[in-house]
């Protein structure tokens, strides 16, 4: 029996299960508290996938070594804020843009949904951008000098924000971002429209990193993971196709930024430290199965759940020494379960497919009986 | 005919190396005509932030060394070096003071150096006794020890399957975050310090003013730069590291004991990053959040002086620290130097804040990768 079959749908189950029977548990049996946990939980989960679905491209299937997610995530939430926030109207909040009046003029429904178009997609953009600047000196390099920049850029930007005070007003950061569509719905129901959103967000990503992947162009990013010699052989610009995916992971890490300033409706410098901001999707990624954008999506629901869970814990007596501890015990697990899938299941709880061709998909449909796929027509296919 | 158009292809080959040698010197020289104009200014300009700038590059100096140790014989760069500096910086708190975190305050496991006879009192100028330099050896055996066994359970399999080295950079920030946590478990988040009290100055020539444990540390990491190099270039040992460092495959058919050379780059690098960690507390109050911090200006200055090349890790440590301290006195620098480019059409106020330290490694770095990415003593790349 293969351990994808029994073990992951029984892992997923049981994180499903906890989390939907603590905070049943806690709040004494009540179905809508515990549904509007549920719709909260989710919601993260849809935006954390995003960043999760965009390190898959730069590192499942192009191998890029990003170790700096946090700092476009954090170009992300800040450029849609400043896309989506009217201009500052106190000296003591101080900022760039604040272009929301702008792209809400009266005949587009109020500015309810064009400065939020606007700024998912130059958070997109901008976060983008910043990924071309990074790869001109580093991509060229061994790996590992990428994963040394990008985490120095994450330090930088955010010292960056919290020094210059006008850009996008020091520590105390941005508050008050608009909700997308808030004005449409009832605030107490704005949370399930925001899942909503999110969900849609995902899946839209999701689908298009899906047919990227399988495509020629796909392919020579999956290539380049593999063996890097041998696509250069075959004729490909490795530098070229490298930088193209690592310019599309953070685009999608921007577009994932601007949803999740959306959501927690303020960002600050705080926010995107190297645990959280990077680390944790690291963790998701690599316990999901990197290669594998339905891995991608496992490891988030299972990593976040856990989180969630540990969260949820604490609210039951325990004793103080540990309660007092509760946070870095389950930083210590995060860690401790990523060290563990790379020396136990490097593949993670969904493995990475061996064929990523729509092409071959479909003609494999059409022919019956499938004829078997000898490895060396999966080879010639992939590096066509 | 056929002879002339190879010797023409033999020629157009000779000129081509000669163009890349001289490429590669054109940047190691611009490299350290930088270095040198740096360190000749701050010395001339700013002497008190340029002394302050080495003592900082020392301890740099210490953890660069075990970092480049590490990268250049086991070929991964360490993310969780910084964590384990603080590993080891922590350890040595602990034996010296034997206090841990309870739930609010902290207890006294009642075993600890400083109850040897003697133990505190201080050695001539500098602000510990024995009991401290006893506790740093402790601290560095036992972080030696961790590495030996981090090695053997994590980084042993990794390389038995062939890891590709992103692999291993994972595993190690993976280590990096679990190693920080349990700090937090056990010594909690305040800020700890080995000595309390105010340590004086000492005057020295030209207007500098020196604790003496400062100087300390510098001699410290000078001998101890001396130390390593002359471990990897004069000693069997550090041959055999050399050759692993060049081909494992090939070293291992030589006969020689692999193993026992990860072990040694183990417990050397270790024992380094113990002593790095304790002398950095001997400067600064001790946060478990630090050693992430001090990841990049390691990296930044084992990259610059090559990968693999002690006395380059020393020199890129001494330049980091330099001008992460005289960073603060660059905004006027900045502001003439655009004022002669622009011919006096455009004169800003270039104000540099000190919390823009970190940036100065990531410049470094940037520059670095771009114009030599050997390093100035032409590392592994």
């Amino acid at each position: 029996m293969r351990f994808e079959r029994v073990a992951t749908p029984a892992a997923l189950f049981l994180v499903a299960f906890f989390v939907t029977l603590l905070p049943f548990e806690r709040s004494g049996g009540d179905v809508g508290a515990t549904i509007s946990f549920l719709t909260v939980f989710l919601t993260t989960v849809a935006i954390y996938a995003v960043f999760v679905l965009a390190l898959n491209v730069q590192w499942g299937y192009t191998g890029v070594f990003n170790f700096g997610v946090a700092a476009f995530f954090m170009v992300g939430a800040y450029t849609a804020a400043i896309f989506t926030k009217p201009p500052s109207d106190t000296e003591f909040v101080q900022y760039v843009g604040g272009f929301g009046n702008f792209f809400s003029p009266e005949f587009l429904d109020g500015g309810e949904w064009l400065r939020f178009l606007v700024g998912t997609t130059a958070a997109g953009l901008a976060s983008g951008f910043l990924a071309f600047l990074l790869s001109i000196p580093t991509l060229r390099l061994r790996e590992d000098y990428l994963a040394i920049a990008t985490i120095g850029i994450a330090e930088v930007l955010r010292r960056v924000a919290i020094e210059e005070r006008g850009l996008v007003n020091g520590t105390n950061g941005l508050v008050g971002i608009p909700r997308p569509l808030g004005g449409w719905f009832d605030p107490g129901d704005y949370k399930y429209v925001l899942l909503g959103i999110a969900v849609a967000v995902m899946v839209l990503v999701f689908v298009a990193v899906e047919r990227g992947i399988r495509s020629p162009w796909g392919r020579v990013l999956r290539g380049l993971k593999e063996d890097e010699v041998l696509v250069a052989a075959s004729g490909k610009n490795v530098f070229a196709f490298k930088m193209q995916g690592f310019v599309l992971g953070a685009f999608i890490m921007g577009i994932g930024g601007a949803i999740f300033g959306y959501q927690l409706g303020s960002v600050a410098p705080d926010v995107f430290d190297h645990f959280f901001g990077t680390f944790l999707f690291w963790a998701m990624l690599i316990i999901g199965g990197s290669g594998n954008n339905w891995g991608a999506l496992a490891g988030t629901f299972f990593v976040w759940g856990i989180w969630t869970i540990s969260l949820q814990l604490n609210g039951y007596d325990m004793p103080g020494a540990i309660q007092s501890r509760i946070f870095f015990i389950r930083d210590f697990l995060s860690g401790a379960m990523l060290v563990l899938a790379l020396l136990l299941r490097p593949q993670g709880l969904i493995p990475e497919e061996r064929r990523v061709s729509l092409w071959l998909d479909r003609r494999m449909r059409r022919e019956k009986p499938p004829p078997p796929p000898s490895p060396a027509a999966v080879e010639a296919e992939a590096g066509n | 005919m056929a002879t002339q158009a190879a010797t023409q292809a033999t020629l157009r080959d000779r000129w081509r190396d000669y163009e890349r040698a001289a490429r590669g010197f054109a940047g190691t020289t611009a490299l350290w005509v930088l270095i040198g104009g740096l360190f000749l200014w701050a010395a001339v300009d700013e002497r008190q932030l340029f002394v302050i700038g080495i003592i900082v590059g020392s301890i740099l100096a210490l953890g660069a060394l075990g970092l480049t140790l590490i990268y250049g014989v086991l070929k991964f760069g360490n993310f969780a070096h910084g964590d384990t500096m603080m590993l080891g910086a922590y350890l040595a708190f602990f034996f010296l003071t034997g206090l841990v975190k309870e739930t609010r305050r902290d207890t006294n496991i009642g075993i600890n150096v400083s109850d040897l006879p003697g133990a505190g009192d201080r050695i001539g100028d500098l602000s510990f006794g024995y009991g401290f330099l006893l506790a740093l050896v402790l601290a560095a055996v036992v972080v030696a020890a961790f590495s030996v066994a981090l090695d053997r359970l994590v980084y042993r399999p990794l390389r038995r399957r062939k890891s590709g080295i992103v692999i291993f950079a994972a595993a190690s920030i993976g280590i990096a975050f679990c190693i920080r946590s349990v700090l937090l478990m056990i010594w909690g988040p305040e800020p700890r310090t080995y000595v309390s009290g105010i340590v004086p100055k000492n005057d020295y020539p030209l207007d500098i003013s020196l604790k003496t444990n400062e100087v300390f540390t510098f001699l410290v990491a000078l001998g101890l730069t001396a130390l390593v190099y002359f471990l990897l270039f004069r000693t069997k040992l550090g041959k055999a590291m050399r050759a692993y460092a060049d081909n494992p495959d090939l070293s291992l058919v030589s006969g020689i004991n692999t193993d026992r050379i990860v072990t040694w780059t183990w417990v050397i690098g270790g024992a380094l990053m113990a002593i790095a960690g304790v002398l950095l507390g001997l400067q600064a109050n001790l946060k478990p959040e630090l050693g992430f911090q001090l990841l990049l200006p390691l990296f930044a200055a084992a990259i610059l002086g090559g990968l693999g090349k002690p006395q380059g890790a020393f020199i890129g440590a001494l330049v980091v620290g330099v001008s992460q301290e005289t960073a603060v006195a660059f905004g006027p620098v900045l502001s003439d130097i655009l004022e002669v480019l622009t011919l006096g059409l455009w004169s800003p106020d270039v104000h540099i804040s000190a919390g823009y330290k970190p940036g100065v490694a990531f410049i470094i770095l940037i520059l670095i990768l771009l114009v030599r990415p050997r390093g100035l003593f032409g590392g592994i790349t």
